[in-house]
C-alpha cells in the first residue's frame, strides 16, 4: 500500500468509516458556503480610505494621495528626491502603471527585479481596509521579485480597488479563470523582531512601502 | 469556564449546605473551615458538616488514576448529594466536583446523573455568597491593603475573580493594592511542586516579588493549596507579608496567626527581645 | 533533531540558573503577552471569530479525507504535486529525492516546524546540500547548531552579545571584519549575506500556515518576506506541512488569519500573507518551475481518531508558550524536541513516544493559562491530564508514586480511619512547627521542604474541633 493509501486509511479509520464519503454528502460539502457574518469579522467603519491609509501607517507604510493617474509620476518623482533615490526604475507593465508616461530622464525597467534594482513599481489587485494591505498578484507584466528584491516598494493603487474586508479580495479572484501563482498581501515594509524583541524594518523584503493612492 | 447561573433558590432563603471542608483546611487551617461555617450562617444558610468526607480527589485525578479518583468521588456525591448545596472554601476542589465529576463519569450509567446533580449545586464559597447568596453586608475590620492571589483553577474553572474582591471591599479598614499578574500560577499545582520544586519555586518566586512589590500588608487568595505554597515560601525567605484565606477576613477572624508572615504586634515582640 | 525530553529535568534545573535566558523569557513574555492582550481588546468581535475558528476546524477534521482529496486535486490542476509521508524518514526520502531530482547544491528555508519534526537538515547536509536557513531567528540558532526554542521566535533566548559574536565568527568569511552590536545592523549583515544565498540556491523550502482546499493554494505568513524570496527566486519551491493544516475555503482563511498574528505577536495582521497556487505560469517571468508540497502525518491521522483530535485544530501561533509559566521559567530547550510550552507538552509524547517524554505532561500546574490565550480553544491541560492516564494505565509512573497514591487512596476513602490518622498526625506536626509557625525540613517531604517552609498546622484538625464544638452546641441547645 503506498503512503498516501495508508494515509487515507488511518484516516477514514480515525473517522469511524470505511470508505470516502457519499455522493450526497460530497455534494453537501460542495454547496458548502459559509461565510464569516458581520458580527464575525472585524467592524470597518467610517471613510474606507481613511482606515487603510491609518492600518497601513501603524505597520510603517507610507501613502500619498494623488487626484488622479496624471500625477502619479509626479509623486513618484517626489518620494524619490525625499530619499535621495536616483530616477531608475524596475516596473510592472499591467494596469495604470503599465500606461504612466515617465518624465524624461526616468528609466524605468519592465522586468523582473534583480539584486541591484533600488525602486520597484508595481500596481495592485486591490487593497484591504480591514487590515491596510495591498494585494499585489504575479502575472506576466507583474512579476513577484518586484514585490521583494528591492529596497523601495512604490504601490499604485485607485480608491476604487479599495475593499472592506479580507472576504472581498477571494470573491474578487473567484471571478477570474484561474488563480495566479502568487497573490501577496502586503502590509508594510519588511520587519523582524527575532533580535531581542526589537523591531527592525528590511529584514529580506523591501525597507520601505509606499503607496500612491489615485483618487 | 461555566457562567455564573443565578441563584436556583433565592427563594429559598435559608437553604440546607453541605460544607466540603477540603483536606488541607482540614488538615492545616481548621479556622478556615469555621470561618466558612461562620459565613455560610451569617449568610442564612443551615449548614452541616458530614463526617464521611476526606478529599475531592485531585490528587488520584491528576496523577492520572483514573480508577482510584472515581472511588473518591463516589465517597463524595454519596456524602453530598442529599444538600440544596455543596460548599467549599477552595476553587480547586469546588471546580473538581463542579467541572470534572460529570466528565469522569460521563460513561457510567449509575453515577454520570448522580455526579451531574451534586456538579450542578457545587459552589465555592465566596462566589457562592456572592452570587447565590447575594450576601453584602460584611462585618469584619482589618487595618490595611491586602493583594489578591487569583488561584487558577477558580478563576478559569469557576469564573471568581470579582467576586472576593467586591465582598472584600466591604471590610472596613481594608484596601485593595492589585499586583502585577495576579492571575498567574504561583506555582502550586498539586503534585507538580515536589516533583518539580526548582520550577515551582521559580513561579513562587515572580508571585512574591510582584505581592511585594504591590505594597500590600496582607496577601489574601482562595485556595489553601497556593496559600501554603506561598506563605511556605515566604517564611523560609522570612519576608513579612500576611498570609490569610480569603474567608478568614471577611468572617472577622484575623486573630490568629497568618498562614506565614508576622502581625505587627509579633514583629514588635521579636524586636523588643 | 533526535529527542532528549527523557532529560527534562536536567535541562529544566540548568536553565533557571541561567540569568541571561531568564530575562529573555521574561521580555518575550511580557512583550508577546502584552501585545496579544491589546490586539485582542482592541477587537470586540474577537470571541465572536474565534468561535467561528472552531466551527470550522471541527468541520473541517470531520470531513478531513475529503478535503485533503480536494486539496490534492486542486494543486495538480494547477500543475503542483503532492507528496504523503507518514513517517519523518519518508518525508526526508522525498525531500532529498526533490534535491537529488534538481541537483541542488544550496537550498535556503523558510522556517518550517514541520521540517524540524523530519530533522531536515541534517539530512541534507548529510547529502553535501548546503542548507541556509532565511527568518532571522532561524539563521541565528543554526549559526549557533541550536534547536528553536519558541515556535515563532526561534532565537528569542539569544542576547544581543551573543548574536553579535555569533555574527563575527562565521561572517568573517563573508568579509565581514568589524562586530555588528545595533540590531539594525545585525539585520542588515544577514540581509546582505543572505540574498546572495537567495539568488543562487536551487531550492526554496517553506512551511505554510494554512492549505486551502478549494484551491489547492498553500498560504505562508511571515513578516520578514524571506518565505517569498525562498518560494520565488530557485527554480524549485518545497512545501512542507502538516496534513491538519487544510481549511476548505478561502472565506475560512479569513477567519483563521484573523487569530494567527493577533496570538502570535499581537499584531492584527502580518505584513506577508502570501497565496501560492502552483508553479510559474508559462507566462509568468520569475516564480519557480516545480513546486511540491509534502505533507507529513507523524501521528496525526492517529490523533484524528482519539481523545488528542482537538490538539490538531492548533496553528502554531505560540500563543501558549508565551502565557505559560513553566515555559516562562524554563525555555524553550528544556523540552527537548520541536515543539516546546503546552502545545510541545501534548506533542511530543504523542510524535516521539510518551516513554521519551515522560515529564512534559507533568511539568505543568493545569493552571489553564494556556486554554484561556489559545485562539482555537485546545482545551490543553484536559489533554496533558489524558496522557497522564496514560503513562498511569501503561505504568509509566514510578512505583513510589503508585504507592504513596494508592495507600493515600485507599486512606481517603475511609472517613473515620483517615480522621484518626491524620487527627495523631498534625498533631505532631503542630508540635515540630510549634516554635516557629513553620517547619523548615521533614522527612519525605523534601521535594516541597527544598524551597519553602511547611506551615505549621494549627494542632487540632478541623474534624476534630467540628465534632468537639458540635458535641458543645448540641448540649447548649
Amino acid at each position: 500500500m503506498s503512503s498516501r493509501d495508508s494515509i487515507f486509511a488511518d484516516l477514514r479509520k480515525s473517522l469511524g468509516r470505511t470508505e470516502s464519503l457519499g455522493a450526497d454528502k460530497v455534494a453537501e460539502l460542495q454547496q458548502r458556503s459559509d461565510v464569516a457574518r458581520e458580527d464575525e469579522r472585524p467592524q470597518v467603519s467610517g471613510d474606507l480610505i481613511e482606515r487603510f491609509v491609518v492600518k497601513l501607517t501603524a505597520g510603517a507604510g507610507t501613502v500619498t494621495r494623488v487626484r488622479d493617474a496624471s500625477e502619479v509620476p509626479r509623486a513618484v518623482e517626489q518620494y524619490l528626491e525625499e530619499h535621495q533615490l536616483p530616477p531608475k526604475m524596475v516596473a510592472a507593465s499591467n494596469g495604470l502603471v503599465g500606461s504612466i508616461r515617465w518624465p524624461d530622464g526616468f528609466q524605468v525597467e519592465h522586468r523582473p527585479a534583480s539584486r541591484d534594482d533600488r525602486v520597484s513599481v508595481t500596481g495592485a489587485i486591490a487593497a484591504v481596509a480591514e487590515t491596510g494591505t495591498i494585494v499585489v498578484s504575479s502575472d506576466n507584466e507583474s512579476p513577484t521579485t518586484l514585490n521583494f528584491l528591492p529596497d523601495d516598494h512604490i504601490a499604485v493603487i485607485e480608491t476604487g480597488q479599495l475593499r472592506t474586508h479580507l472576504e472581498d479580495v477571494w470573491s474578487a479572484l473567484r471571478e477570474a479563470d484561474e488563480m495566479p501563482r502568487a497573490v501577496n498581501f502586503i502590509s508594510g515594509p519588511s520587519k523582524t523582531a527575532d533580535v531581542e524583541q526589537t523591531l527592525a524594518l528590511g529584514a529580506h523584503g523591501p525597507r520601505r512601502l509606499h503607496v500612491i493612492m489615485v483618487g | 469556564m461555566k457562567a455564573v447561573d443565578k441563584p436556583a433558590s433565592t427563594e429559598n432563603p435559608s437553604p440546607s449546605v453541605g460544607l466540603f471542608v477540603t483536606c488541607l483546611v482540614d488538615l492545616f487551617r481548621p479556622n478556615v473551615g469555621f470561618a466558612a461555617l461562620d459565613l455560610l450562617e451569617q449568610a442564612g444558610a443551615r449548614v452541616d458538616v458530614p463526617q464521611a468526607q476526606v478529599c475531592c480527589g485531585q490528587p488520584a485525578f491528576n496523577t492520572g488514576d483514573e480508577k482510584g479518583t472515581k472511588a473518591i468521588a463516589q465517597g463524595v456525591i454519596a456524602a453530598f448529594e442529599h444538600f440544596d448545596y455543596v460548599v467549599a472554601p477552595s476553587g480547586s476542589c469546588a471546580g473538581m466536583i463542579r467541572e470534572h465529576y460529570p466528565v469522569l463519569f460521563a460513561q457510567d450509567p449509575k453515577w454520570s446523573g448522580r455526579a451531574e446533580a451534586v456538579a450542578d449545586k457545587t459552589w465555592e464559597l465566596i462566589s457562592f455568597l456572592n452570587d447565590v447568596m447575594g450576601v453584602d453586608d460584611i462585618s469584619a475590620s482589618l487595618d490595611g491593603n491586602y493583594t489578591y492571589h487569583d488561584s487558577c483553577s477558580g478563576l478559569r474553572e469557576l469564573g471568581i475573580s470579582h467576586q472576593p474582591r467586591n465582598l472584600l471591599s466591604a471590610v472596613r479598614g481594608l484596601s485593595c493594592s492589585e499586583m502585577k499578574d495576579s492571575n498567574v500560577c504561583c506555582g502550586f499545582g498539586g503534585t507538580f511542586c515536589v516533583k518539580y520544586p526548582d520550577i515551582s519555586e521559580r513561579m513562587v518566586n515572580d508571585k512574591i516579588r510582584n505581592a511585594v512589590d504591590s505594597g500590600a500588608d496582607y496577601l489574601l487568595g482562595g485556595d489553601m493549596g497556593c496559600l501554603m505554597n506561598i506563605a511556605g515560601k515566604l517564611s523560609r525567605d522570612k519576608v513579612d507579608l500576611q498570609v490569610y484565606h480569603v474567608a478568614e477576613v471577611l468572617a472577622d477572624r484575623t486573630d490568629v496567626s497568618p498562614i506565614a508572615g508576622r502581625t505587627p504586634e509579633q514583629r514588635t515582640r521579636s524586636e523588643d527581645s | 533533531m533526535q529527542p532528549v525530553s527523557r532529560e527534562f529535568k536536567i535541562h529544566s534545573s540548568k536553565a533557571l540558573l541561567d540569568e541571561k535566558l531568564s530575562a529573555a523569557l521574561a521580555r518575550t513574555q511580557d512583550g508577546f503577552g502584552g501585545q496579544r492582550a491589546a490586539a485582542v481588546e482592541a477587537l470586540p468581535e474577537f470571541q465572536k471569530i474565534r468561535e467561528r475558528a472552531l466551527r470550522i476546524k471541527n468541520h473541517t477534521l470531520e470531513h478531513l479525507d475529503y478535503y485533503l482529496e480536494k486539496f490534492e486535486r486542486e494543486v495538480q490542476a494547477a500543475g503542483g504535486h503532492v507528496h504523503w509521508a507518514r513517517t519523518p524518514e519518508e518525508g526526508r526520502k522525498i525531500i532529498l529525492d526533490l534535491c537529488e531530482q534538481a541537483e541542488a547544491r544550496t537550498v535556503i528555508k523558510g522556517k518550517s516546524m514541520v521540517s524540524e519534526e523530519m530533522a531536515l537538515n541534517p539530512a541534507l547536509e548529510a547529502s553535501d546540500i548546503e542548507v541556509v536557513e532565511t527568518d532571522l531567528g532561524e539563521y541565528i540558532i543554526q549559526l549557533a547548531k541550536e534547536p528553536p526554542s519558541h515556535i515563532i521566535a526561534p532565537a528569542i533566548h539569544k542576547t544581543r552579545e551573543q548574536i553579535t559574536e555569533l555574527f563575527s565568527e562565521n561572517h568573517a568569511q563573508y568579509g565581514l571584519t568589524e562586530p555588528v552590536t545595533e540590531v539594525a545592523d545585525i539585520v542588515h549583515e544577514a540581509r546582505t549575506v543572505l540574498r546572495e544565498k537567495f539568488i543562487n540556491a536551487d531550492v526554496g523550502i517553506t512551511g505554510a500556515n494554512f492549505l486551502v482546499a478549494e484551491s489547492g493554494s498553500t498560504v505562508l505568513v511571515t513578516n520578514e518576506g524571506n518565505g517569498d524570496l525562498s518560494s520565488t527566486l530557485p527554480k524549485m519551491h518545497i512545501i512542507t506541512a502538516g496534513l491538519e493544516k487544510v481549511v476548505p475555503t478561502f472565506d475560512d482563511l479569513s477567519t483563521m488569519l484573523r487569530l494567527l498574528a493577533r496570538s502570535a505577536t499581537g499584531q492584527e495582521f502580518s505584513v506577508y500573507t502570501s497565496v501560492f497556487t502552483g508553479p510559474k505560469r508559462n507566462t509568468d517571468q520569475d516564480g519557480p518551475e516545480e513546486l511540491h508540497i509534502v505533507l507529513l502525518d507523524n501521528g496525526r491521522t492517529e490523533m484524528l481518531g482519539n481523545e488528542f483530535r482537538e490538539m490538531l485544530r492548533c496553528i502554531r501561533c505560540g500563543s501558549c508558550l508565551n502565557h505559560c509559566p513553566v515555559y516562562g521559567s524554563v525555555g524553550g530547550h528544556a523540552y527537548g524536541w520541536v515543539y516546546s510550552g503546552p502545545m510541545g507538552s501534548v506533542l511530543t509524547p504523542l510524535m516521539v513516544g510518551l516513554g521519551e517524554a515522560a515529564d512534559l505532561p507533568n511539568a505543568c500546574t493545569l493552571n489553564g493559562r494556556c486554554e484561556e490565550v489559545c485562539p482555537m480553544s485546545i482545551p490543553l491541560p484536559r489533554m496533558l491530564r489524558a496522557l497522564r492516564v496514560r503513562q498511569f494505565e501503561e505504568k509509566l509512573v514510578g512505583s513510589r508514586v503508585r504507592a504513596s497514591l494508592g495507600a493515600w487512596t485507599w486512606l481517603a476513602t475511609k472517613p473515620r480511619l483517615y480522621q484518626a490518622v491524620t487527627g495523631l498526625g498534625m498533631k505532631m506536626l503542630a508540635r515540630l512547627g510549634r516554635k516557629n509557625g513553620s517547619i523548615r525540613s521533614l522527612p519525605l517531604a523534601g521535594g516541597w521542604t527544598q524551597a519553602r517552609d511547611l506551615p505549621a498546622p494549627e494542632g487540632e484538625t478541623f474534624m476534630q474541633a467540628w465534632a468537639r464544638q458540635n458535641r458543645n452546641r448540641g448540649a447548649r441547645q
